[in-house]
């Protein structure tokens, strides 16, 4: 079953670590705010989603199962 | 100083590093905190050095313990590593050691499984590393001649020194932090100014 | 805010069955406006609530009623979630009316407090809910403890209800603030999942319900969903408390789904545009084939939402009304999201230089980027609905901002015309 990223918007304080490991499906808009593709985690980025996840110091990331079909590489 | 045994130097010489790392790894968690960074180095080196530091100096401390209870000049059981007042020798040093030596295992411990612990016990045991250091630099102290003198005693404060300074820091933004409820009307306040006060409705 | 008095607030629909509740309108206002039922009154017009009725749940499924606190989801399927829960249950019924601009459930409350009551009752029965609350709006409380009491005397509760008094706070009403209030602390979303449905009051699974939905609900456990879908239309059906602000005055009627808008708004109004469902809603032009229905508002990029309807007069600045709201919405946001922490004051100050005189195309540009980051990215849908908010009023209002840009504006009346509370939250106890 895929999974895909969620961030916790109340936990989130905005330190930026998940942009940083996992850039081809997190950035941080203007206000240092992670924007999260929705689309479940491709298999090739498995293991760095897994990793930004585990680093977040707010624990505000969080990788949840979902139904939906996964893209085997990465979108962008 | 006679009768000492290659034990016993290793047990001095990785508590002096332990004490190092403690006290790198005790700033490294504030400035995880307060979102700082290292200059030069990317986000999540902060907070892997942290991390990782921690665990390197858990490595230190418990070979810091083994060499200890291993040298035969006295006598330490290894339990009194974990648990508090129970060596013979230095009662009391060594029984602090063991008290922050437990409080680093439920610190870590409980952030090896954080993802399942309840998010305010985690950060209520991570709290305790601002008990854990002090503990842990009384018993460095207390415990070893070693630091009482010479450079040692000046590497000591100086650690002292930073880690007071970084707690201060630490205060000191915690207290300039504003709530919630005034953080909205700050931040309203700083893009509407001027804007007059809502008429009373209908 | 102050409550105008009763009578003043009251008006019935007037239809050929008046008075004859059982197949016309008013349905959950009392047959006499400005005179509330008290449980003598309740009792002799509907008598006493039809409880162990183990196909209520189904009966509410046929009916096809949906809730009226602003959301529209099918009431059968929140009942059915928590009914199958296990262990412990617990009910609210949410009276918080935490949009100013609605006035319907504070009505309700005072003036058919016992058809309320009843649902909450027949609902707890059904879900097996064995923990009762009421949720008020702020000054609501004396009125509804004498109701209680007499339902009391006259063993008509089974489950004890406990009143709790909500923060005058736009988010107040939110399930899982409304929630966190209950617990014992500020009324704040949370972040779900869980649902409320699924982990709420104290871990339990919770059912909350408008109050508004709670009293059809009463009547359907009497009347049957055959009564009910007699009004509305096949896929809305039922009646619903419209609040219908126009220049003169304020007041709530109660209407069938499915009727015009401009039936609702009397013909002397000259009104410039409609704001449909509140401050998290839409602006419609004066358009005479929309009807109060989601199936026709969902068109035109709008939903019924609480049932607020306000026409705007063609003397104001419809600009001016707007900024005034963002900014309100700016104020009320519980500051835990980074996006709407950040953006909705930026976009209230944004929608204060296009009230203005003269702006630049950054503005607007800002203004759309913004929108864009605040969409989606809060834990409740706060800044979604203020950004709902804010594209209509940038498409409905278009030539007016034209006009702005050039330094006019076409307004000739600059009172304030949509209602606002001058009290900002300003610190942590505002939220308790």
């Amino acid at each position: 079953m895929p999974d895909t990223l969620r961030v916790n918007p109340i936990a989130c304080k905005g330190h930026g670590v998940c942009a940083e490991l996992l850039p081809e499906l997190i950035s941080l808009d203007e206000w240092g705010y992670p924007i999260v593709d929705p689309a479940p985690v491709p298999h090739a980025l498995d293991l760095e989603a897994r990793r930004a996840v585990a680093a977040c110091p707010a624990l505000a990331l969080k990788l949840t199962r979902t139904d939906a079909p996964r893209p085997v590489r990465p979108r962008k | 100083m006679s009768g000492s045994t290659a034990f016993w130097y290793a047990s001095r010489a990785t508590g002096v590093v332990a004490l190092l790392l403690l006290t790198a790894v005790l700033v490294l968690g504030i400035l995880v905190n307060r979102q700082g960074r290292l200059p030069g180095l990317p986000r999540f080196a902060v907070t892997s050095l942290h991390r990782n530091i921690s665990l390197l100096a858990v490595a230190f401390i418990a070979v810091h313990v083994l060499t200890a209870v291993l040298d035969t000049y006295v006598s330490i059981p290894v339990l009194s590593s974990v648990i508090p007042f129970a060596s013979g020798y230095e009662r009391f040093w060594l029984g602090l050691g063991a008290i922050s030596f437990d409080l680093m295992l439920a610190m870590i411990i409980t952030s090896l499984v954080r993802g399942r612990l309840n998010p305010i016990l985690w950060r209520a045991i991570h709290l305790l590393a601002y008990l854990c250091w002090p503990v842990a630099f009384a018993h460095s102290i207390g415990s070893s001649k070693d630091l009482q003198q010479g450079w040692l005693l000046d590497l000591s404060i100086a650690c002292a020194l930073v880690i007071t300074a970084a707690a201060v820091w630490r205060l000191a933004s915690a207290a300039r932090q504003l709530p919630r409820a005034a953080r909205v009307q700050a931040i309203l306040a700083r893009h509407t100014p001027g804007v007059p006060k809502q008429r009373i409705s209908r | 805010m102050t409550s105008a008095p009763l009578k003043e607030t009251l008006q019935e629909q007037e239809t050929a069955a008046a008075g004859n509740h059982a197949a016309g309108l008013p349905r959950l206002l009392p047959l006499v406006p400005g005179v509330p039922e008290d449980l003598r009154a309740h009792l002799a017009r509907y008598g006493r609530p039809p409880t162990g009725n183990p196909g209520l749940i189904r009966a509410v499924e046929q009916s096809g009623l949906t809730g009226r606190g602003g959301a529209a989801f099918p009431v059968h399927r929140k009942l059915a979630i928590v009914a199958q829960a296990r262990g412990r249950k617990v009910i609210v019924a949410n009276g918080a009316e935490s949009e100013p601009a609605s006035r319907k459930d504070n009505l309700l409350l005072r003036a058919a407090p016992n058809l309320v009551l009843d649902g909450l009752q027949l609902a707890a029965e059904a879900i097996g809910a064995g923990e009762a609350h009421l949720y008020l709006h702020p000054g609501g409380s004396q009125e509804i403890a004498r109701a209680l009491a007499q339902r009391a005397a006259a063993g008509l509760d089974r489950v004890a209800v406990t009143v709790t008094e909500a923060p005058p706070r736009f988010l107040a009403g939110q399930e899982s603030a409304l929630v966190s209030r209950l617990g014992g602390g500020p009324a704040v979303p949370a972040f779900t999942p869980p649902r409320v449905s699924e982990r709420g009051l104290g871990g339990a699974p919770t059912l909350v319900q408008n109050v508004e939905t709670l009293a059809h609900l009463a009547l359907i456990a009497r009347y049957g969903p055959r009564w009910f879908r007699a009004l509305g239309t096949s896929n809305e059906p039922g009646s619903m408390l419209v609040t219908v602000h126009t220049a003169s005055n304020t007041q709530v009627v109660e209407a069938e789904l499915g009727v015009p808008l401009r039936s609702l708004i009397p013909a002397a109004e000259n009104a410039q545009a409609v704001l449909i469902g509140g401050f998290h809603g839409a602006w419609l032009p004066n358009d005479s084939t929309i009807t109060l229905d989601n199936q026709t508002l969902n068109k035109h990029g709008a939903a019924v939402g609480a049932g607020v309807i306000a026409a705007l007069p063609a003397d104001r600045c419809g600009l001016a009304e707007a900024a005034r709201v963002v900014r309100y919405l700016a104020a009320e946001s519980a500051g835990q999201c980074g996006p709407c922490l950040n953006g909705l004051p930026r976009i209230a100050a944004a929608m204060a230089v296009l009230a203005g005189s003269g702006h630049h195309r950054q503005v607007r540009n800002d203004l759309e980027r913004w929108a864009g980051l605040v969409t989606g990215r809060g834990a409740c849908s706060h800044p979604d609905g203020t950004v709902r908010f804010v594209r209509s009023t940038l498409t409905v209002f278009a030539p007016e901002i034209a006009r702005h840009a050039r330094g006019h504006c076409s307004a000739s009346n600059h009172k304030p015309f949509l209602p606002l509370p001058d009290h900002m939250p300003l610190t942590e106890d505002d939220w308790i």
